[in-house]
């Protein structure tokens, strides 16, 4: 799904206003063949980044928003990627509305090297004061969420939610297999293992998606209201 | 292409074992001559100081990472040994476990005391397994964390040591939620009202040292590496050919030089002559002048000032062109 449909299905219709969207890479590290991938990426998605960023509403909430497509670059995080989600939290604590981000990445950005790796301790810090804050995040984990982004603002997200049979994880399930003389479990790395093992808090199908942002929003800004308990009713 | 530390430097392991030989020989023969084997360990121990200024003048990102590799380099209980008084070191997660690829407890740098804590490898293949080849767990982290806190309430800096391949990858790890322990850790850290200073003594990687890592200042030792991805696996994934390693290391940038290019470092921590391994006391000691000079500068600020420098040294990090920059709606 790409992050427009993705954006479409979840928002109310027309509200999302979509920010930083020129923001481009600029291969710091003049890394071989990056700029090609930037390239192809552009031609896939029509876009300079992975994340796509903004503010939309949610049942009339108003909420900054942060969105991966895979289709670029698999959802790789460098410098962009890092700059529009702390970008994205940081207008959440600016006007103290929830922020809402969907993942979709294989992890952090290889061709950015160690700025890349950094853009975690990034998020990490804007995770941080939103808390300290006492304004809402809620991640939503998409089909993949692995490594360097799994290993930061996603995990710190308040709620976590996840779509079935996503796979999240840390490391490649080939190098996990390696790791480990035991047998792997059959839903190893997927959203339904992680929330066994009590790391997400729901499971929830995408036609669902948005009545449970609507209605968990509800609760924790306190604003829970008479269109909310229609959608669940 | 060296595959190993051992590989690349042998010829000079091999000229350190020939001194070495030559002066056990020289504490048992006569008088007479002694002066024929002196003259011989002068000249060996000239071609030896010779070859490690040839060798490591030159050092590319590869050499560097099998440098950086070497089990003969000081690891984290070293420089503890070294550099820390009053060394008590405390175990346990308080959840599940004791990681034993994480060390950490109380020491005094110095004039201060402070709260250590870095991964810890080991050295021959039981005290490899032993510390899980400095691979950490979400224990590990979590012990961390804990020690973290502590300091926080007693008023401690925090001093971190950095030398891991990567966090461990394996089901047990996945199960108890090794990225979320990972993000957790940079989280705390973001929190502290105390200084903190980490050191990169060898491996710094990827997720499994950042982990530990988010400080006030951040030093790198000369022949350490800090990567996103170890280079193995970067030309595994990008050219197929894990023997293009020494290619996709220099593309990586993955040195304490490139790291300060960057700005991605405060500072490069030299080793002497050889490197740590040659010279871990000496390269001990500028790790401690570094570690205090640092706390020292950090002395002044208030809690406030010492989270927000934090936040604002890892805020402002990012490559990005911003053609027409959007106000926001």
């Amino acid at each position: 799904m790409s992050a427009d449909e993705r954006i479409a299905v979840t928002f109310d219709p027309g509200s999302f206003q979509e920010l930083d969207a020129d923001l481009a890479s600029e291969n710091p590290l003049a890394f071989p063949e990056y700029a090609e991938k930037l390239e192809r990426g552009f031609g896939a998605t029509g876009r300079r980044d992975p994340i796509v960023r903004g503010t939309a509403a949610l049942d009339g909430m108003r909420v900054s928003v942060a969105v991966s497509d895979f289709a670029f670059m698999g959802g790789s995080m460098g410098s962009v990627a890092g700059e529009k989600i702390t970008r994205t939290l940081e207008l959440a604590l600016d006007e103290r509305i929830p922020a809402v981000v969907f993942t979709a990445t294989g992890g952090a950005r290889m061709q950015e090297g160690l700025l890349s790796l950094m853009q975690m301790a990034k998020t990490a810090g804007a995770c941080r004061r939103l808390s300290d804050a006492g304004v809402p995040f809620i991640c939503v984990f998409t089909d993949p969420t692995m490594a360097g982004v799994l290993a930061s603002y996603a995990s710190l997200a308040d709620v976590i939610l996840a779509e079935p049979g996503a796979l999240v994880g840390f490391a490649g399930a080939r190098v996990s297999a390696q790791a480990q003389v035991a047998r792997v479990p059959d839903n190893f790395q997927t959203s339904e293992f992680n929330l066994e093992h009590g790391m997400i808090d729901l499971v929830v199908p995408r036609l669902e998606m948005r009545e449970t942002l609507i209605r968990i929003l509800a609760h924790v800004t306190q604003r829970g209201g008479r269109e909310v308990g229609a959608v669940m009713a | 292409m060296a595959r190993s530390w051992r590989e690349w430097e042998k010829p000079l392991v091999d000229l350190e074992e020939g001194i070495r030989r030559l002066r056990e020989l020289r504490e048992r023969v006569a008088p007479d001559k002694a002066g024929a084997l002196d003259r011989q360990i002068a000249e060996f121990e000239q071609k030896r100081d010779e070859y490690i200024r040839i060798k490591y003048s030159r050092l590319g990102a590869w050499e560097r990472t099998l440098v950086a590799r070497a089990e003969t380099r000081p690891y984290t209980l070293d420089y503890i040994r070294y550099l820390v008084d009053d060394w008590v070191e405390l175990h346990g997660d308080r959840r599940f476990a004791d990681d034993k690829a994480i060390v950490g407890g109380l020491g005094r740098i110095g004039e201060r005391s402070c709260v250590i804590v870095g991964h810890q490898k080991g050295r021959d293949l039981k005290s490899r397994q032993y510390r899980n080849f400095g691979m950490a767990k979400p224990e590990g982290y979590r012990k961390a964390i804990r020690l973290f806190q502590m300091a926080d309430r007693f008023n401690l800096p925090v001093v971190t040591f950095v030398d891991t391949p990567a966090a461990d990858p394996g089901v047990e790890s996945e199960s108890r939620g090794i990225s979320q322990a990972i993000a957790e850790g940079m989280f705390a850290m973001f929190g502290l009202g105390v200084p903190s200073v980490s050191v990169i003594i060898g491996e710094g990687g990827s997720g499994g040292a950042i982990g530990i890592a988010v400080a006030n200042r951040v030093l790198m030792l000369e022949n350490s590496i800090y990567s996103v991805i170890p280079p193995e696996g970067c030309a595994a994934i990008l050219w197929r050919d894990p023997t293009a390693s020494d290619r996709a290391a220099a593309a990586l940038r993955l040195t304490a030089k490139d790291a300060l290019e960057l700005g991605l470092i405060d500072q490069i921590v030299p080793e002497g002559f050889g490197g740590a391994h040659r010279n871990p006391q000496e390269t001990a000691s500028n790790v401690k002048l570094a570690i205090e000079r640092s706390l020292d500068g950090l002395a002044p600020l208030s809690r406030d000032e010492i989270r927000e420098q934090r936040f604002h040294r890892f805020r402002k990090i990012g490559v990005v062109a911003e053609p027409t920059p959007t106000r926001e709606a």
